[in-house]
């Protein structure tokens, strides 16, 4: 039981991770992520039951979701919208794509097919099957941790960075932002959609509903992340976003399991995630404050003892 | 360097809300040159860098650079030529990054590699860059961090480090407070003898247009009303200055006062 929440909770980190390039380093709030999620799920699935390889089903999921990301930052690109608007746009045909990819079915079903999970199960024959899933899943996330972290102390990661910072100092730097918006967002994207290539082979099926409210869950998982600690190093930025999403995981497991004490059912997970991610701002803001009251209080301590030592 | 070729700018067009911002201004700049530009709020100083710089599309004229005509070149290729420094501290760094990612990121122009430019002996050499400015320790603090005259002077620091030929200085120092305006100053004058650049810096105060750089241009309502360089310069004085800035106005308010009598 307790493999399954951190399997869950591995495949929603890449997401997360996903997620945190595109509002946290590049400072662009993306809602592609709904669309592409389901994207990256429905062509792993199709890829998967036609006979297709696990591997080429991944990359196709990666590769689907990095188009879906450059469509909206051609939409923002060249039409001058904000980036809301050109997420909300992508996601909403990817909708109607989503569906065309999967046959016109709302729902294709994995489980006659062999997937990732099945494949490391084979392949570690002595563990039981949930502890060898975990194993697999943990190799997958730290090679996109390890390569993620990489890419951000490139030269051309640290200018995605500051272009979230400042764009204009991009610009001031002679590179053109609207190609690095292209590339961040697509990058962002194409994690987004493999972590939905994931999450279909573990939950045994590809949905069209599947990316709704991802988003807010997402965000869950990473402002969780920030309560753990405070850093601007990428490589602990992308540790707290793989913690956050499994402690996401586990809540909601929680919630499932113990809720009925409550009358809490799953239906009512999406209002409660909201309510996280409203509770997670105002306990932030409250965090800001209260440093800034112990900065004023500092520094009239120190004015006080400035004062004292020209007595 | 800069030629500028009857450049006009108007916003708004068409709407009741019609502005010409800069009206029919022709100037050349030689290599080398520092050329201080005053006038009055309104005057057009920062359309003018900002048409230079290419953060807004000329209405007509044409701007050349090195024989290159750059009208039409986007903003962020004419960059690799020029480096701007913008009043607001805030402009010219990334407050979410570090130092040294900051540094590293100006210290070449143009689209970035998937190389780790940042090691030690880089880390080294930027410890050195920011002695002067006291920054030395604080590579690995973030830059949102410091105060306004710190980011001014680490923006400085970062527009010298990425090589351009012409720096064009937007009242940078006017948002500091006197101190940190000074010491701001004192290195931008510094990098320029240095490092051989031409400069054109827009600021308020005359006493200093006065003294510092080799040409002084005053601007009013989008027009170039007074240019001077050399000898006539250097006999200039803050109430001279005030004199020719009168006379110049009063003759265009006499002209107002006889057509509206006509």
């Amino acid at each position: 039981m307790l493999e399954g929440i951190f399997v869950d909770g591995l495949i929603f980190s890449i997401m997360v991770i996903g997620i945190i390039i595109s509002f946290r380093v590049m400072d662009f709030a993306d809602l592609t992520c709904e669309g592409s999620v389901a994207a990256g799920a429905a062509i792993a699935t199709v890829h998967i039951v036609n006979g297709g390889s696990i591997i080429v089903a991944l990359l196709l999921a990666f590769l689907v979701g990095a188009m879906a990301g450059t469509v909206t930052a051609i939409i923002h690109n060249k039409f001058k919208i904000p980036g809301l608007l050109a997420g909300i746009l992508t996601m909403t045909m990817l909708y109607s794509i989503n569906l065309r990819i999967m046959g016109n079915r709302a729902n294709i079903p994995l489980l006659k097919s062999v997937t990732f999970f099945d494949k490391v199960e084979n392949f570690f024959p002595f563990l039981p099957s949930s502890v060898a899933s975990l194993i697999g899943i943990i190799l997958v996330v730290l090679l996109i941790k390890i390569l993620v972290d990489i890419f951000f102390r490139t030269d051309l990661g640290l200018s995605l960075g500051a272009l979230g910072g400042n764009e204009q100092m991009v610009i001031s730097q002679g590179i053109n932002p609207e190609y690095l918006k292209i590339m961040g967002i697509s990058f962002s994207n194409g994690l987004i959609a493999l972590s939905g290539g994931l999450l279909a082979q573990y939950q045994g099926f590809a949905d069209g509903n599947l990316g709704q409210g991802m988003i807010v869950q997402g965000l869950a998982g990473i402002m969780i992340g920030e309560f753990l600690f405070s850093s601007n190093k990428i490589s602990l930025i992308t540790l707290r976003a793989i913690l956050g999403a499994i402690i996401y995981k586990a809540l909601m497991f929680l919630g499932r399991k113990y809720g009925y004490l409550i009358h809490i059912t799953p239906n009512d997970f999406k209002l409660l995630t909201g309510i996280l991610v409203i509770i997670s701002l105002w306990i932030a803001s409250g965090r800001s404050k209260a440093s800034a009251r112990s900065a004023k209080k500092n520094a009239i301590h120190r004015s006080l003892e400035r004062t004292g030592d020209i007595k | 360097m800069i030629e500028i070729n009857n450049l006009t700018k108007v916003f708004y067009p068409g709407t009741v809300n019609e502005k010409v911002a800069l009206e029919n201004i022709s100037l050349k700049v030689d290599e080398g040159e520092i050329v201080c530009v005053i006038g009055s709020n309104g005057s057009g100083k920062s359309t003018l860098f900002n048409l230079i710089s290419g953060t807004y599309s000329v209405t007509n004229g044409q701007i050349i650079f090195k024989d290159k005509d750059v009208t039409k070149m986007p903003e962020y290729r004419r960059a690799k030529y020029i480096g701007r420094i913008f009043q607001d501290p805030t402009k010219g760094t990334a407050a979410n990054m570090t130092i040294e990612d900051n540094l590293i990121t100006a210290s070449s122009k143009g689209w970035k590699s998937l190389k780790i430019s940042l090691n030690n002996t880089r880390r080294k050499e930027f410890s050195k860059l920011l002695i002067p400015i006291g920054l030395q320790d604080r590579l690995k603090d973030n830059v949102g961090l410091l105060s306004g005259g710190q980011r001014q002077a680490l923006t400085l620091l970062m527009t010298i480090m990425s090589n351009p030929e012409v720096i064009l200085l937007d009242e940078h120092t006017a948002a500091l407070d006197p101190r940190n305006a000074e010491i701001v100053m004192d290195l931008t004058l510094k990098y320029i003898a240095e490092k051989n650049l031409t400069a054109m810096m827009v600021t308020h105060n005359m006493k200093f247009a006065i003294e510092f750089g080799t040409r002084l241009i005053m601007m009013d309502e989008g027009k170039i009303i007074f240019d001077v360089k050399g000898e006539d310069k250097k006999n200039l004085t803050v109430d001279k200055l005030l004199e020719i800035f009168k006379n110049i106005k009063n003759e265009e308010f006499t002209n107002d006062e006889g057509l509206l009598n006509v």
